[in-house]
């Protein structure tokens, strides 16, 4: 599905990603970790095409994203931060990305699992974090599409919505979708994850089962091994 | 693109913005009929306030609108739509959207008083065109600098420079350089610095229009033997229509190479 040869991104002296090789095959749910500023949103939106790498290479389904468009037609992607524009209804904004899109949805479905009735003639200025996140999630589960990436898709959510989320999450598991997600909720990370990437300083530092991960590290839980990653990795 | 063309045209009609804009320009055309009561004096004044007002109102406008769109934009990157759409999208709903504004705010209250049967309409639509071409250019520039500027006090910044360098200290160059080098043919050389700034473009393509170049003296004779000729009307025309695309252009370029 997703293949990346050394990809390298600077941002002004920041070097972002030093040489990132992935190759992502498997259906399942791939979930890519790493302290702040690993890399994480950076190499995500290289695959969306929104950071153009300095060097290196993405292919999606065996071909290269490079000034290309219309593969994002088989991408659903959730932002970190929902950012959308305050004076829109969130129905009208629900309207203009199906109108984008022309393809079957199944938002009403999805506004009733999240509860955002009361909110649809509300404008997303007036809408607080949490909701705006639910917004976010509906906006981009309503498609479907055979690969999804998520990027921090727990921020903000309340413990009703944080449940509908993994539901929904697994359900399109088993409709045999790709899923990249990011996160720093671990407990989340071992419930949904497959496989773990761990990022670190802009390179791929493991890649593996989460019983792989646990094996490696001689820890019992993925938050322990991620730590122990951590720390070794400082003493290198 | 046409969509991302209705969504932002859509946008700004909804805003205030647009209205205050029309409505503006509405009251400035009944004032200046209501004081000139001549369709052709009044062209004359309205020249003077549009080709200065009306790169400023493109200027600020489309700085604004780039900073607050920055999360619809953001949005649709991450939807399957080509870069350049957005962009331009977005521009053209813009542009329009002023462009509008304009149109109908001037053109209402002239046509009521009597401009379709006056002899000033040839003029009127030149000087309509002209502002039409204004606020293509310099809505363009301006996004140009939001584009390449994150910082908005800077983007602003920069773009009202911009603004003031050809509205103002560009004429004030120009003259100095006329004075200075008194002793030479100047000719082809004001006949290109004229053609090299929008705004005083526009303001020499309106003037020999209105058959005032004679206040112009000897210079004037020299322009109008350009610009007064049909053929000195396409190359300015032309130069105009250059003075759009390429900022649009460069705009597109980089937009095509930014991270975001």
């Amino acid at each position: 599905m997703i293949e990346i040869t050394g990809l390298h991104k600077k941002f002004g002296k920041n070097e972002v990603l030093r040489g990132i090789d992935l190759d992502i095959q498997s259906k399942g749910i791939v979930a890519i970790l790493g302290p702040n500023g690993s890399g994480k949103t950076t190499l995500i939106k290289s695959i969306l095409g929104m950071v153009i790498p300095n060097r290196g290479n993405i292919s999606i389904s065996g071909n290269s994203i490079k000034n290309q468009w219309a593969y994002r037609k088989e991408i659903e992607y959730l932002p970190q931060i929902a950012n959308f524009p305050g004076n829109l209804k969130v129905k009208e904004l629900i309207h203009m990305i199906k109108d984008l899109h022309q393809k079957p949805t199944n938002d009403e479905q999805l506004i009733d699992l999240f509860g955002l009735q009361p909110f649809l003639n509300k404008k997303l200025s007036t809408l607080s974090g949490g909701t705006k996140q639910k917004v976010n999630i509906v906006l981009t589960f309503m498609f479907d599409k055979p690969m999804i990436i998520l990027d921090e898709p727990t921020t903000g959510l309340d413990p009703k919505a944080l449940i509908h989320l993994k539901e929904l999450i697994q359900y399109e598991k088993t409709n045999g979708k790709t899923i990249l997600v990011t996160s720093h909720i671990m407990n989340f990370v071992e419930e949904v994850a497959d496989e773990i990437i761990y990022l670190l300083e802009g390179k791929i530092y493991f890649k593996g089962s989460v019983d792989a991960l646990k094996k490696q590290t001689k820890q019992k839980n993925v938050e322990h091994a991620i730590a122990t990653i951590t720390q070794n990795s400082t003493h290198v | 693109m046409f969509k991302i063309l209705k969504y932002s045209f859509y946008d700004l009609m909804r805003s205030s913005w647009s209205y205050v804009y029309f409505l503006f320009y509405l009251a400035l055309g009944f004032v200046l009929l209501f004081l000139n009561n001549d369709v052709s004096k009044a062209v004359i004044t309205l020249m003077n306030i549009i080709i200065v007002l009306v790169p400023l109102i493109g200027t600020i406008f489309g700085v604004m609108y780039f900073y607050n769109s920055k999360e619809f934009t953001e949005l649709l990157l991450a939807q399957p739509i080509k870069r350049s759409s957005i962009f331009l999208g977005q521009y053209l709903g813009v542009a329009f959207s002023l462009t509008l504004s304009l149109l109908l705010g001037l053109g209402i209250p002239f046509v009521i008083y009597g401009l379709l049967e006056s002899t000033a309409i040839f003029d009127f639509t030149l000087l309509l065109v002209n502002g039409a071409f204004l606020t293509l250019i310099f809505t363009a520039l301006s996004f140009n600098i939001a584009l390449v500027n994150e910082n908005k006090i800077k983007g602003f910044g920069y773009s009202i420079l911009v603004w003031l360098f050809l509205a103002v200290i560009y004429d004030g160059l120009f003259l100095m350089s006329l004075i200075v080098f008194e002793e030479y043919p100047l000719d082809t050389f004001s006949l290109v610095a004229t053609l090299l700034n929008p705004i005083d473009l526009s303001r020499t393509l309106i003037l020999l229009k209105l058959d005032i170049s004679a206040l112009l003296g000897y210079t004037g004779a020299v322009f109008k033997n350009f610009f007064g000729t049909n053929q000195g009307l396409i190359i300015s025309l032309f130069t105009l229509i250059l003075w759009t695309f390429l900022p649009v252009w460069r705009l597109l370029f980089k937009a095509k190479r930014k991270d975001f």
